[in-house]
């Protein structure tokens, strides 16, 4: 234990004894010993001169840190949607059969842990899992198979047998078999750019100009909200702080997302260059990235990116020559919250805290980061900051619809030919894209995500724009043959699972609203049950916190405005007064676990004394 | 001296100042706005949602929202009574709260804002979760069953006590209060003299051997509801 703890305090040095860097400390105990336990708790608070409580609020909310040792082998295989329908269940199974483990358990000889764990980015490559931070997709379960022997065998991850992926991904410090499904290169994102040409024409500028420019572009917030990106710029700009930070968001956990994904592993300069030009334009000198826990994989190529451009003058002191400007850029890594992609739960875990929104007013372009004016903007949108620069606003505007100027990145997936990542013109219709991706029999698509809106075909006209359909840029499309109520199913247990839990009706609503929903799936549904779904969701949807909670309810609320007939069709009439809902063996299934012997009238029944 | 802030609330016309929050304004002006989780002299949290007003047309919570210049608040009305008393009962199903026999019955907010927004039985499903009691502590006892996560504990420990004794641990439906301490409360720097010990609106944080010194019956919310003596000391306006 001494020794231990002796490594624990060594970590803790490593990050200056700084409590604003608990996130990294904890993966690194984490990484260490294959759990933070309890005394690990004491050795950090101890370092770090904070109460033990507060190490063990940050180290109890993320997915990815645990209290109780785990396998020298993590698999965490996605239970995405996406991943369902790709035939995930008979992967669980393999995986089960393998290992002779139940998920959320660990192998007698502590080489393997079997966990479940929502969208990790690949759904255009499902079924797919993480081995520690290594990514495996396209499984079967002769993959699993192998997996499982060859990790057995050699106890080595380097050893599994994968083909390396497309573009970056094949790069040495990626060494990865994701592949980029890169379909359609758009003129913003995309196309080629060569590194310091916008940042070297922005610092030719005044700052207060790239924020004219930027604001003239009407380029608006590509990870959902849609703010526009001038308008953010400029009241950080505006606040009063000794320090200002440029924050990037690229912890895109929205199901179905991952084009973020795609261009960290593409156009990461671009992406750096852009927040170094909102860094000149704020006057921030420093930039944060980000990073979801699942994409960790990339840390090493990213690190590698921002050294080259170190070294290359682009960032670090006196850029490009430019006298007094300073800006440099820190990647901080995730361990799994969805709700940490809220940007001000974003700002908590920057601040190695859990990842509960922050209250708002004030908003980070006044209070953020360390309380300090802060810009925070997704992954795309500081591309299409140095692509704007770079050729200028109107270049720009004369892209996409006249309210949504440019282009947007979309992540397709699902039952399509050709599931992969778009750049395309703002302004396309559904039926446009689902003829570009090959899909046929489309019954309902997703747009946004978990968080999103289902339609069906009669809308199917629609665009997607700020406009009409706003969308952080995930589309799953959905054949017949899908039930659209286990979808909105899955999506509500992702909420369940991901809802910070600070506030009542995200907190509790959303339990309430799955389990109510699940009345439908197993036949035991009521008449008053649409009624109750709709108040209920009414309420996580109005009274809610945070953008996760007021969204927490969509997948309920759309689906019962687009799709009400599959929520009438279940409701069957049992000709009785009684509820269906009511399961007299259940009911009393703990009295008679507690008198030890079957009910005389209902124990007969399903769901009687068994546990 | 901050500015003067002029707004109304349900048509009333308010006087406030720069960088009040709506509850504290209205406090001042004799105007209740129902409440859990705010508590004088805390820093504002918002969790429990249950101050929810309509602002200029869009739902926020009055304990949070600063007092601006011609804001327009909607407070007394029927679809946010119904609003506050849904979320009142999901607090109620989320944990196990059988006031029959708790000693805080007649003093806990929890069960007097049921009464005053007219709360029969929780249109919600029981949830019936397995919590810990935590009574390691010699003279204060800690019954989880009852915590509706108000963070009030967290809040006073830390504002006003000087200390760390709670703070919330895990996430979701699974989160709660942990203390500081990996042996429970009695590891904790916790006094029963502290204010955190009496900041909590319901029975989680209950005082030992004093539970029934005022019988049932002549406590806080047994003859006026909730609200009726607003914290700034004034009688609520009619």
């Amino acid at each position: 234990m001494a020794d231990n703890s002796s490594i624990n305090r060594q970590i803790c040095e490593r990050f200056g004894n700084d409590k604003g860097r608990l996130m990294d400390i904890l993966l690194s105990v984490q990484a260490q010993s294959g759990c933070i336990a309890s005394d690990a708790l004491d050795d950090i608070a101890k370092s770090l001169s904070m109460s033990r409580v507060e190490v063990e609020s940050t180290a109890t909310f993320y997915a990815f840190f645990s209290s109780q040792p785990k396998g020298r082998f993590v698999i965490r295989l996605c239970n995405d949607i996406i991943d369902r329908i790709s035939g995930m269940e008979r992967i669980a199974a393999a995986f089960r059969a393998e290992l002779g483990i139940d998920f959320g358990q660990t192998t007698a000889d502590g080489l393997f842990s079997l966990e479940y764990t929502p969208c990790i980015g690949m759904s255009d490559q499902a079924p797919a899992l993480l081995v520690n931070d290594k990514v495996v997709t396209r499984l079967s379960t002769d993959k699993v198979h192998e997996i499982v022997q060859i990790l057995r065998a050699t106890k080595n991850i380097e050893q599994l047998k994968l083909t390396l992926g497309d573009g970056n991904n094949g790069h040495p410090l990626v060494r990865s078999m994701v592949v980029n499904n890169l379909r359609e290169r758009g003129a913003v994102v995309f196309a080629p750019a060569t590194p310091g040409v916008a940042l070297q024409r922005a610092l030719s500028e005044q700052p207060v100009e790239i924020i004219k420019i930027v604001k003239a572009s009407r380029l608006r917030g590509r990870g959902g909200a849609g703010f526009p990106t001038g308008m953010k710029w400029e009241f950080t700009r505006g606040a009063a702080g000794e320090r200002k930070f440029i924050v990037c968001n690229a912890d895109e956990g929205e199901p179905g997302t991952f084009k973020d994904r795609v261009i960290l592993t593409e156009a990461a300069g671009l992406m750096f260059e852009g927040m170094t030009i909102a860094g000149y334009a704020i006057g921030a000198n420093e930039g944060i990235v980000y990073l979801r826990g699942e994409y960790t994989y990339l840390l090493p190529f990213l690190e590698d990116v921002l050294a080259k451009r170190r070294a290359a003058g682009l960032l670090g002191r006196d850029i490009l020559g430019k006298a007094g400007f300073r800006f440099d850029i820190r990647i901080q890594l995730g361990a799994g919250a969805y709700v940490c992609g809220e940007e001000t739960a974003l700002l908590s875990s920057c601040e190695g805290k859990a990842g509960d929104p922050k209250t708002r007013p004030p908003f980070p372009a006044q209070k953020g980061y360390l309380g300090m004016p802060t810009t925070i903007n997704n992954v795309e949108t500081y591309c299409a900051v140095a692509r704007i620069i770079e050729n200028g606003p109107s270049w720009f505007t004369s892209m996409g619809t006249p309210g949504s100027a440019g282009t947007k990145v979309l992540s397709v997936s699902g039952d399509c030919a050709s599931p992969g990542v778009y750049e395309l013109p703002f302004g396309i219709t559904i039926n446009g894209l689902l003829a570009r991706v090959g899909a046929t029999d489309t019954a309902a698509v997703q747009v946004g995500g978990a968080s999103g809106r289902m339609i069906g075909p009669a809308e199917f006209g629609r665009k997607i724009c700020y406009d009409d359909l706003a969308t952080g840029g995930s589309i799953m499309v959905f054949g017949g043959q899908r039930d659209v109520l286990a979808i909105a199913h899955a999506f509500m247990e992702f909420f369940v699972e991901e809802s910070c839990g600070y506030c009542t009706p995200c907190r509790v609503g959303t339990r309430l609203m799955h389990d109510r929903l699940g009345r439908f799936l197993d036949g035991s549904a009521d008449l008053g049950d649409i009624d109750y779904l709709e108040k209920t969701g009414k309420v996580v949807k109005t009274a809610s916190r945070c953008g996760l909670g007021q969204t927490a309810a969509n997948p309920v609320l759309g689906t019962i405005q687009g799709f009400r007939k599959e929520y009438e069709r279940r409701i069957k009439s049992n000709g009785s007064v009684f509820q269906r809902s009511f399961d007299a063996a259940k009911a009393v299934a703990g009295a008679a676990n507690l008198a030890g012997r079957d009910s005389m009238y209902f124990g007969t029944q399903k769901g009687a004394v068994k546990q | 001296m901050s500015a003067k802030v002029a707004f109304t609330i349900d048509g009333k016309e308010v006087q406030g100042e720069q960088g009040q929050t709506i509850l504290q304004a209205a406090a001042l002006a004799g105007i209740y706005i129902p409440h859990l989780c705010a508590m004088k002299g805390l820093t504002p949290w918002g969790s429990c949602r249950v101050c929810t007003v309509v602002v200029n047309g869009r739902p926020q919570a009055a304990c949070t929202m600063p007092v601006s210049d011609g804001m327009v608040v909607e407070n007394d009305t029927a679809d946010l009574k119904d609003l506050r008393s849904n979320l009142v009962e999901m607090l109620f199903v989320e944990g196990n709260h059988y006031c029959m026999f708790c000693e805080k019955s007649g003093n806990c907010e929890l069960q007097a804002m049921g009464y005053r927004l007219g709360m029969l039985a929780p249109r919600h499903e029981y949830m019936f979760p397995a919590r810990k009691v935590d009574s390691s502590h010699p003279e204060v006892m800690l019954d989880f069953n009852r915590c509706i996560l108000c963070a009030r504990c967290i809040r006073a420990s830390q504002e006003q006590d000087g200390k760390h004794v709670f703070q919330f641990i895990h996430r979701g439906e699974h989160k709660r209060i942990g203390v500081n301490a990996a042996n429970g409360a009695s590891g904790t720097a916790l006094s029963v003299n502290d204010k955190a010990a009496e900041s909590c609106p319901v029975g989680c944080i209950i005082k030992k051997r004093v539970g029934f010194a005022v019988p049932i019956g002549q406590r806080l919310y047994d003859t006026k509801p909730i609200g009726s003596v607003i914290e700034s000391g004034r009688p609520a306006a009619k």
